[in-house]
């Protein structure tokens, strides 16, 4: 059986399509998902993407209203159950929206937005979104967001260091005042993984800086796999 | 009808970008003497029927899970009445030190 890799379009998403893009490129069988329908089961994904955009045109907060969608509670019900979540960039803020990560995302502390391509280094490559790359290995996919400065209190960050729950850093400068550099994180259990670059525009040589990102999709889909 | 005002501050230890562009730009416009600025949010909340204890928690409940993100923000809850003179109801601090809840209660007979 095909492994399907859902994607959730939600009002305002963007980055949706090349997301099933980069699910098919790695070899899983992309699934759109509306953000109204919260039968999960139904569709029989083995694990879900949200993707970057601006859903609900950022009113509130980013993410915020996002979080209350149908789709979101059966996410959430199947990411606690061990579901893999990869939230990228808006995705990632939902993620923190709705608590299955630590933190919140606010306004880059520069004030501009920021869109380019960004080193980074995989700091925890035992997630299930980050099995193919090896621990410390430097990438550069695209960054782009005006509000990805990664905030927490200082027990939560000594927390994520400390449990290794930090799993992509920023190199090169940190592009919008993230704490300790954090690009990205997961949860104790390593199946949800939010961040702000876009693994999913380095996918392809043709359209890509780099195919840097493709790692994540063909990590999950190994993982799912296997199991 | 009364209504209820929510006002959302992100907390004293979190970077206002946004309010302190706000505060750089001041002198150039010839406002001298402003020190600092802090950006928030203010909601303002039409209410059916009486704003009793019953109703004041679930505003309460609503600001604390929709309207403020409490990882960055704090809140406060005020009730405005029809003459438009306002009586605090809570806030979202963890230590919860107002005066607030007790004023509320007291009002609401």
């Amino acid at each position: 059986m095909t492994t399907r890799i859902g994607v959730v379009t939600f009002p305002g998403s963007l980055d949706d399509s090349d997301a099933r893009r980069a699910v098919r490129i790695a070899g899983a069988e992309p699934v759109a998902l509306w953000h109204r329908d919260g039968d999960l089961r139904r569709q029989q994904v083995d694990a879900v993407v949200l993707p970057g955009g601006f859903s609900y045109g950022d009113y509130l907060r980013c993410g915020a209203i996002a979080r209350f969608s149908p789709i979101m509670e059966a996410v959430v019900e199947q990411a606690k159950a061990g579901m893999p979540v990869l939230g990228i960039c808006n995705g990632f803020q939902v993620l923190c929206e709705t608590h299955l990560l630590p933190g919140a995302l606010t306004r880059n502390d520069h004030l501009h937005f920021v869109c380019r391509d960004q080193r980074l280094r995989v700091e925890n490559a035992e997630t299930v979104w980050t099995a193919d790359y090896a621990g410390g290995q430097e990438i550069v996919v695209p960054l782009k967001n005006g509000e990805g400065g990664y905030v927490a209190d200082e027990r939560t960050l000594d927390e994520l260091e400390g449990e290794g729950r930090v799993v992509v850093r920023y190199l090169g400068g940190n592009p919008n005042g993230s704490r300790r550099d954090i690009a990205g994180i997961t949860n104790g259990a390593g199946n949800v993984v939010g961040l702000m670059p876009h693994p999913e525009h380095a996918v392809e040589a043709l359209t890509g800086p780099t195919t840097d990102g493709l790692g994540f999709f063909t990590s999950a889909l190994k993982k799912l796999v296997a199991s | 009808m009364a209504r209820v005002v929510v006002d959302v501050m992100l907390k004293p230890e979190i970077l206002d970008p946004q309010g302190q562009a706000v505060q750089r730009a001041l002198p150039r416009l010839g406002f001298e003497g402003i020190s600092d600025v802090r950006q928030g949010k203010r909601f303002e909340l039409e209410v059916e029927g009486p704003v009793d204890a019953a109703a004041l928690a679930r505003i309460h409940e609503l600001a604390e899970t929709f309207l403020a993100n409490t990882v960055i923000e704090d809140f406060t809850v005020r009730v405005q009445d029809a003459d438009g003179s306002e009586r605090p109801a809570g806030d979202g601090s963890p230590h919860g030190g107002n005066t607030g809840n007790a004023t509320s209660e007291g009002a609401v007979a």
